[in-house]
């Protein structure tokens, strides 16, 4: 039930957040913080309520609450939680904090409605994560998209009608297929054993034919790789992502995007684990080509919120390698990398916010020398361009070392591809780096340095990275039940 | 003394967090204090737990273990530290030179605007690189190893508004990232064979596990030379180090000098097991050393920055160590670090006092005459340089390599071509110092000498110039005295080296040596000193010209690299900028937009139109009728 509740406290405080703006904004402001603080304090509780050594295998889920909804369709309210789910929970909430205090001036239209659709996107987030009937899924992951879409469209920047409507289609489109495959597979479950339902734990003794598994993951497949995104389905993500609000980027690159990872694993793997092997080579080749492919398209770029953009297609190539290379090693880094990348790509995320704040500008040809009038920052950006370089001693390292050679046990040749990615992240990293805070000072106005209320956000996601660089334990501990499942299987 | 080991990197660790935390806030002196006193408190501690280290040797070696870093279910690695013989050699040179530059740097660095960040890096790479030597794994040997990386990267671009200074940063980090990602996967090779990276355990385990010789061993070895040889700036991945000298001159004394650009030297030393076991990667490792001592010999002996020339004399010197490790000398090639640390450091602090001295000039013809004006400074050079050209028995230079000379024929992996190489390196050694030494020091003088150095810089100097005379003595030839402390103490860890039975013996190699050194001083004197009409002729010769353009640009390889990777890259990164792909997706969106105009021609609201159009279809679907 707490998981019910955790989601109703965000889709009530976005519905409060709505009408209490019209008579006084900062109390809109401390009801959306105050919604997003008491989850993530919620799932805190949860995750030290569950000592990680008590994860044997046996019962991976800690929680389960299942209720009727439909019962003539046999869809249930069904939500669960494993350690996959109460990590990306925990990465939700906190993201989703920094969400809202990094929304707190930037956005100045129509502030109701916006934390009403900043609070609704988390909560269609968190269900994604937590649903395990797959009608109820797919009813999050609309409600995800939706507000989202108007994040993007209304407070955006410049060319925001256009990247929205992109991010619909390309979501919808894959969404729809995903729809159809979970109908496929309702009928085939329904025809075999005489009960239709859609829970997820029902539907894993599908017993499907091998050309019918192809096809039905085929459509679940689809819709998470150009979530995740994969190569070539990754176009609706630079636009998306340059033209969002801060929060819009953050959340879009910390969250939305581990939604497809959160799907391969959760659904795809579990449900077809005789197709997804067939395909592993293939996809650890796109992950591959992801890799490389995003880390020159990031070096190429002028826009620093599109760099970013593309430098998270190349990490999200990580995701996809370690995925389908189906070791224990490799999954793990996958989790860490969920984790690591939602906090380094979001940490980049809000800094090009707050340079686009101070500089009104986002191409990085006009930036430049910003360390001397902006220390801190620079400070805070070097830590962060180092983390999206895998430098060791921060997060982002564990993630793509474990990956990296959980995935060479089983794939030398694209391994060794992979790792040149190395390389080419410090290619974008330090160009990055270079053209905003190094070089000859570009901008004669005095830019002012980070505020307190920046210091705390970037304090937070810089102690959070280093911890996970160095004691990285808790988590690896937290989806080992999880990850022994999907490996095993 | 074992709890008391993670203290040596914990103290300038300590000094990096208080610096970059808070350093913009203290006073100038604090953070003198602070920067210059972790490093000086973790030097006294290395002398303490060396001492004890040295009188009660421990069986394998001092351990301490931190916490558990990273346990998976088939992988597991904590934060271990270890300190043996040869990482005790490391930790010294580390601590204790990195102490005298931290202590010359607070005068020398006294006016800069970023004290404060200078400090802070630099203890940042006193800890990652002690981190390197002390890691028991090779995990945590890599977080050192990429820590030094950063670090170097962040000092040489320390003055970062000056462009040519950040792109200097970034060749240096780019090109060492290259051997980095090569060494990362011989990582994981060393894992999927033997599943740990744990040190201990990978040298125990390998001579049971692989075959001597075989293909895997081979490229494991090769994987880690080629990590080597991006950190120790190696051919063909040198090119980086000339650029470095963009940093103030402290930190190419301790970084690109001393310390960091030795990794290799310890890494390949460390794995000795691994390389003992392919004789194929143990050769290129000594042709790597030769080839890469004898080009950068060349391209020292025209140069014209006095910090290039010694980046490049710092790049031969190091091939040296590597043609010592391939030829399986280990002991002479940590011997050879030993002293080249102290010898070289001092260079390039003496150089820097000289720049600072002369209103930041590095072109040494505009040098000069320094002799009687800077004392303190020509003596201590000229113990530099007299213990970098290996004047016999008076300079450390000479015992260390002396012993690379004679081993690099006579070991059991020698062989003479080395020897003639590394006889030649000796040469050109002993020429280009001479050279240095007589333009920037005799002569005339050609720039004002603003404020000569102070106390806190000298003194440093006077320390390293000692210690480049003296070091040497702890390891004489073997046919000349009985002292063999160094390779008895580093012989705990590293094999002794075999040496082939037959062979010249060992007073003719010396001979030689010295002969050659003699040379190659009298070269340098007589066409620098005694009579430069030589030089003034070849100056005029078009070919002669060409040669020392070739020579001055290193050989060529920035071109050929720009040639082959950077314009390339450049090139197709920039082609694609606007993303070939989302083209494809434009192309259905605009597709569907015409089908959409085309269409809707048709919807014009017209009477007359549709009932045409629905007449058309009546006498279409008929006359399909008709013909089927």
């Amino acid at each position: 039930m707490i998981l019910g509740i955790m989601i109703s406290i965000l889709l009530v405080g976005g519905l409060l957040c709505w009408l209490t703006a019209k008579w006084n904004i900062q109390l809109t402001k401390w009801i959306a913080l105050l919604a997003v603080l008491i989850d993530f304090a919620l799932i805190s509780n949860i995750w030290s309520q569950h000592p990680t050594t008590t994860s044997t295998g046996s019962n991976a889920w800690f929680i389960n609450f299942q209720a009727n909804w439909i019962p003539s369709f046999g869809i249930t309210f069904h939500l669960a939680l494993d350690g996959l789910s109460t990590i990306l929970l925990l990465l939700t909430f906190f993201l989703g904090i920094l969400a809202v205090l990094c929304s707190w001036n930037e956005i100045k239209e129509r502030i109701g409605f916006y934390y009403f659709n900043l609070l609704w996107t988390l909560a269609g987030i968190s269900g994604v994560f937590v649903a395990l009937d797959l009608f109820l899924f797919y009813f999050f992951w609309e409600v995800m998209l939706i507000p989202m879409f108007f994040l993007i469209g209304i407070w955006g920047d410049s060319n925001r009608r256009y990247a929205a409507y992109k991010f619909f289609i390309f979501t919808q489109a894959g969404g729809l297929l995903m729809l159809i495959a979970i109908l496929a597979l309702y009928f085939i479950h329904g025809a075999q054993t005489g009960t239709y339902s859609y829970d997820y734990l029902s539907l894993l003794n599908t017993k499907l034919t091998p050309s019918a598994a192809g096809w039905i993951m085929s459509g679940f497949l689809i819709a998470f790789v150009i979530k995740l995104p994969m190569v070539p389905f990754h176009n609706w993500l630079p636009d998306a992502h340059s033209e969002a609000p801060t929060a819009g980027s953050l959340i879009l690159a910390g969250l939305l995007l581990k939604t497809g990872a959160y799907g391969i694993i959760r659904f795809v793997l579990p449900l077809f684990p005789d197709a997804s092997a067939g395909i592993a080579w293939w996809a650890i080749l796109f992950g591959v080509i992801g890799i490389v492919y995003g880390a020159m398209m990031a070096f190429s770029q002028t826009d620093i919120k599109r760099l970013i953009a593309y430098t998270s297609v190349s990490h999200m190539g990580f995701v996809l390698v370690g995925i389908f290379a189906f070791t224990e090693m490799a999954m793990q880094g996958v989790v860490m990398q969920i984790i690591t990348h939602g906090i380094s790509t979001g940490a980049l995320f809000v800094m090009a916010g707050m340079l686009k704040e101070r500089l009104h500008t986002r191409d990085i040809g006009r930036m430049g020398g910003l360390w001397t009038s902006m220390p801190r920052m620079g400070g805070v950006a070097l830590l962060f361009t180092m983390a999206s370089l895998g430098l060791p001693v921060l997060g982002n390292f564990i993630a793509e070392f474990l990956i990296l050679m959980g995935t060479f046990l089983v794939n030398v040749p694209l391994t060794v591809i992979a790792t040149l990615g190395l390389v080419f992240s410090a290619l974008y990293s330090l160009r990055l780096m270079q053209k905003v805070f190094l070089g000859p000072v570009a901008v004669q106005q005095a830019v002012r340095d980070l505020s307190v209320r920046e210091i705390v956000i970037m304090s937070v996601l810089t102690i959070s990275i280093v911890l996970l660089g160095l004691y990285p334990q808790p988590v690896i501990d937290m989806a080992k039940t999880m990850v022994n499942d999907v490996v095993r299987r | 003394m074992n709890n008391l080991i993670a203290f040596i990197p914990a103290l300038p660790l300590i000094g990096f967090l208080i610096l970059s935390l808070a350093g913009r806030r203290l006073p100038k002196q604090l953070i003198a204090w602070i920067g210059a006193g972790t490093v000086s408190l973790a030097a006294i501690l290395t002398i303490i737990i060396g001492i004890q280290f040295l009188q009660n040797p421990p069986d394998n070696a001092y351990t301490q273990t931190l916490w558990q870093w990273i346990k998976t279910e088939n992988f597991s690695c904590a934060i271990n530290f270890r300190m043996d013989a040869l990482s005790l050699v490391f930790v010294f040179i580390i601590t204790f030179v990195g102490a005298l530059i931290h202590i010359y740097s607070t005068a020398f660095m006294h006016d800069d605007r970023d004290y404060a960040r200078f400090f802070a890096s630099m203890n940042l790479f006193v800890c990652s690189m002690l981190i390197l030597v002390l890691a028991d794994n090779l995990l945590l040997m890599y977080l050192g190893w990429e820590g030094v990386g950063l670090c170097s990267y962040l000092l040489i671009g320390f003055w970062y508004e000056t462009l040519a200074n950040v792109q200097a940063a970034n060749k240096a980090f780019y090109i060492t990232r290259i051997g980095d990602t090569a060494m990362a996967i011989g990582l994981f090779l060393l894992f999927k064979e033997l599943g740990t990276l744990n040190i201990p355990d990978i040298l125990n385990n390998s001579t049971t596990h692989f075959t001597q010789g075989s293909a895997r061993i081979t490229t494991i070895a090769l994987l880690l030379l080629a990590g080597g040889m991006g950190k120790s700036a190696q051919l063909p991945l040198q090119t980086w180090l000339p650029d470095a000298m963009a940093g103030p001159s402290p930190v190419s004394a301790l970084i690109h000098a001393a310390t960091m650009v030795t990794a290799g030297v310890y890494l390949i030393a460390r794995m000795h097991t691994i390389f003992e076991l392919s004789p194929l990667a143990m050769s290129i490792t000594a042709v790597v050393g030769a080839v890469t001592l004898f080009v950068a010999g060349t391209s020292a002996m025209v140069q014209t920055d006095i910090k290039r020339i010694l980046a490049y004399s710092t790049i031969s010197q190091i091939g040296y160590m590597f043609l010592a490790l391939g030829v399986g000398a280990w002991s002479a090639a940590i011997f050879h670090f030993f002293t080249h640390a102290f010898f070289k450091a001092l260079l390039f602090l003496a150089a820097g006092a000289v720049i600072e001295s002369l209103h930041h000039e590095h072109n040494i013809f505009r040098m000069g005459g320094l002799k009687n004006r800077m004392p303190v400074v020509f003596w201590t050079f000229l113990a530099g340089s007299a213990a970098l050209a290996a004047l016999p028995f008076i300079t450390a230079g000479f015992f260390s390599k002396d012993q690379i000379l004679f081993y690099s024929w006579t070991a059991d992996n020698g062989h003479p071509i080395l020897w003639v190489v590394a006889l030649l390196g000796a040469y050109i050694t002993a020429f280009y110092t001479t050279r240095l030494m007589i333009i920037v020091f005799w002569g005339e003088m050609k720039t004002p000498i603003g404020h000569p150095p102070g106390r806190v810089m000298t003194v440093p100097l006077i320390i390293l110039a000692v210690l480049s005379v003296i070091a040497g003595f702890v390891e004489w030839p073997h046919n000349m005295m009985h002292v063999t402390l160094f390779s008895d103490l580093v012989q705990k860890v590293l094999p002794a080296t075999i040496v082939q039975e037959t062979g010249p013996s060992e007073i003719i190699f010396e001979l030689i040596a010295i002969a050659t050194t003699l040379l190659g001083i009298y070269t340098g004197y007589s066409l620098y000193y005694r009579d430069t009409r030589l030089i003034e002729q070849w100056r005029q010769m078009p070919e002669m010209r060409d040669v020392r353009n070739f020579l001055y640009k290193g050989w060529g390889f920035d071109w050929l690299n720009n040639l082959i990777f950077v314009r390339p890259f450049v090139y197709l990164t920039s082609i694609n900028k606007s993303d070939f792909f989302d083209q494809l997706y434009k192309g259905i969106a605009s597709g569907s937009r015409k089908l959409n105009e085309s269409f809707s021609v048709s919807q014009n609201g017209s009477l007359r139109w549709y009932v045409a159009g629905v007449l058309i279809g009546i006498l279409f679907i008929l006359t399909l009728q008709l013909m089927l």
